[in-house]
């Protein structure tokens, strides 16, 4: 259905949160690829207030913020495909939304800070707290998933989603600075689930593999080196 | 109809934050409990409610807490959907629409009430500068995007909705930071509709409650 557009590129795990959640709701979209250091007309027109990616367009109207994203494709399609992706209980919900606020707001800010670390000794401390806010994760995942597979239990849920977009940035990272990150020794569950999550066919089929990841997140590297570089003059 | 929960709110009285949580509850009818913490000294209760963040507000709800002022509301709008007003719409689009524009409040209003305080002479101007245009941002989107003539005074309707209570909130935190700062935020002209939604929202009889029931609680420190 050329009804639901989305402004992206799978580069992004913002996006890719958009993606995941439309291929778990089988739902046909046209992807209006955006290339990266160029915004086109359609993404200013459309979210003229961040003029970034995600965008989703449906019926001709946009919707900005990835977060906000998903939950309305949850429930624009509640019962679509694999079904709900927020929790059915309420407090689980808050739980998932909570996670998620402290991924976009902490720990995701910690891996970029990871990729613009120039001295080994920043990179040391970088490593730290990405691997910090994993054991977080971890703990959360051992409570929410009470013994299954996904944060949302049997079902991947809205916290699957939110969090599992990184699954590649976080081997992309490992790869970047030869430093295991969500290892398997000290993070066990978590690491099993990131394996399972990159698994489900709804995930596969959308997300890109961490060696694309990775060149991306060195064509990342060379910007942020050159603002940082620019910003210095 | 659910059982009745016991609720306690954890918060600190000057907190923008904490006040939207409380005006919810209170706008549903929902009885609650509250203790207010010295940020200088939290209670190790907190500690242990939210240890992620170690701030307020803390919604715990039979025992399990909730942490994060937008996730609290919209944990109270679903626990207590029964009881009016909701404070989501129902229209999948609208809510969108809510959950962008109070997000936008957080991204692009918030920080800078941490700028402005500390800025001086060109740059806390171009930080107040900022921080208006933001707010008119914000009303030409709420205008185009969410207001229905004649449906007021609030963003939500005849009765406060998340948007409102944030509003409420920011119209507390603007005042406050005006007078520190010495500096004009909001403006009539600049955002009409902002500042009658602020408005309404201080005549509402639980909003006087509530300023009433945290003036036992002021701390006299600064």
């Amino acid at each position: 259905m050329a009804d639901v557009k989305l402004i992206g590129s799978a580069l992004s795990p913002y996006v890719l949160r958009a993606m995941i959640a439309l291929s778990l709701k089988k739902l046909e979209y046209e992807l209006m690829q955006e290339k990266f250091g160029e915004k086109s007309e359609l993404l200013l027109k459309s979210n003229p207030i961040y003029k970034k990616i995600p965008v989703l367009i449906h019926h001709d109207r946009p919707i900005c913020e990835s977060a906000v994203i998903v939950e309305y494709i949850d429930e624009v399609w509640p019962k679509s495909g694999w079904g709900a992706i927020l929790p059915a209980d309420a407090y689980h919900r808050s739980l998932h939304r909570f996670w998620t606020f402290y991924i976009d707001d902490k720990w995701f800010p910690s891996l970029v800070a990871l990729g613009k670390a120039e001295t080994e000794e920043a990179k040391a401390e970088a490593v730290e707290r990405v691997r910090a806010g994993l054991l977080l994760l971890d703990e959360a995942f051992v409570k929410l998933s009470e013994g299954k597979a996904f944060f949302g239990g049997d079902r991947v849920a809205y916290l699957d989603v939110m969090f599992g977009c990184f699954a590649n940035w976080i081997k992309a990272a490992e790869m970047l600075v030869s430093v295991e990150l969500l290892d398997e020794a000290t993070m066990p569950a978590l690491h099993g689930w990131a394996v399972r999550f990159r698994e489900h066919e709804a995930v596969k089929e959308v997300m890109p593999d961490s060696g694309k990841v990775l060149e991306f997140f060195k064509i990342l590297q060379a910007k942020w080196k050159k603002d940082a570089a620019d910003a210095k003059n | 109809m659910a059982n009745a929960k016991e609720v306690r709110l954890y918060g600190m009285t000057r907190s923008g934050y904490c006040l939207m949580v409380h005006h919810a509850l209170r706008l549903k009818g929902v009885p609650y409990d509250y203790v207010e913490e010295d940020l200088k000294n939290k209670s190790q209760e907190l500690l242990r409610l939210n240890p992620v963040h170690k701030k307020v507000p803390v919604l715990v709800v039979d025992g399990r807490p909730v942490a994060e002022s937008l996730v609290i509301l919209q944990y109270i709008d679903e626990l207590w959907g029964s009881l009016a007003p909701r404070l989501l719409p129902e229209d999948p689009h609208r809510r969108a629409k809510v959950r962008f524009w109070a997000d936008f409040v957080y991204q692009k209003v918030v920080p800078l009430t941490y700028v402005i305080p500390k800025a001086e002479g060109d740059s806390k101007a171009a930080a107040v500068a900022e921080f208006r245009a933001q707010l008119v941002v914000m009303e030409g989107g709420v205008r185009e995007e969410l207001w229905v003539d004649g449906a007021g005074p609030f963003i939500n309707g005849d009765a406060p909705g998340l948007l409102d209570l944030l509003a409420g909130s920011c119209h507390t935190g603007i005042k406050f930071l005006e007078g520190v700062a010495g500096v004009q935020l909001l403006d009539k002209e600049e955002t009409p509709l902002l500042c009658s939604v602020m408005e309404a929202l201080l005549q509402l009889d639980v909003v006087k409650e509530t300023t009433d029931f945290l003036q036992q609680h002021v701390h006299n420190d600064r």
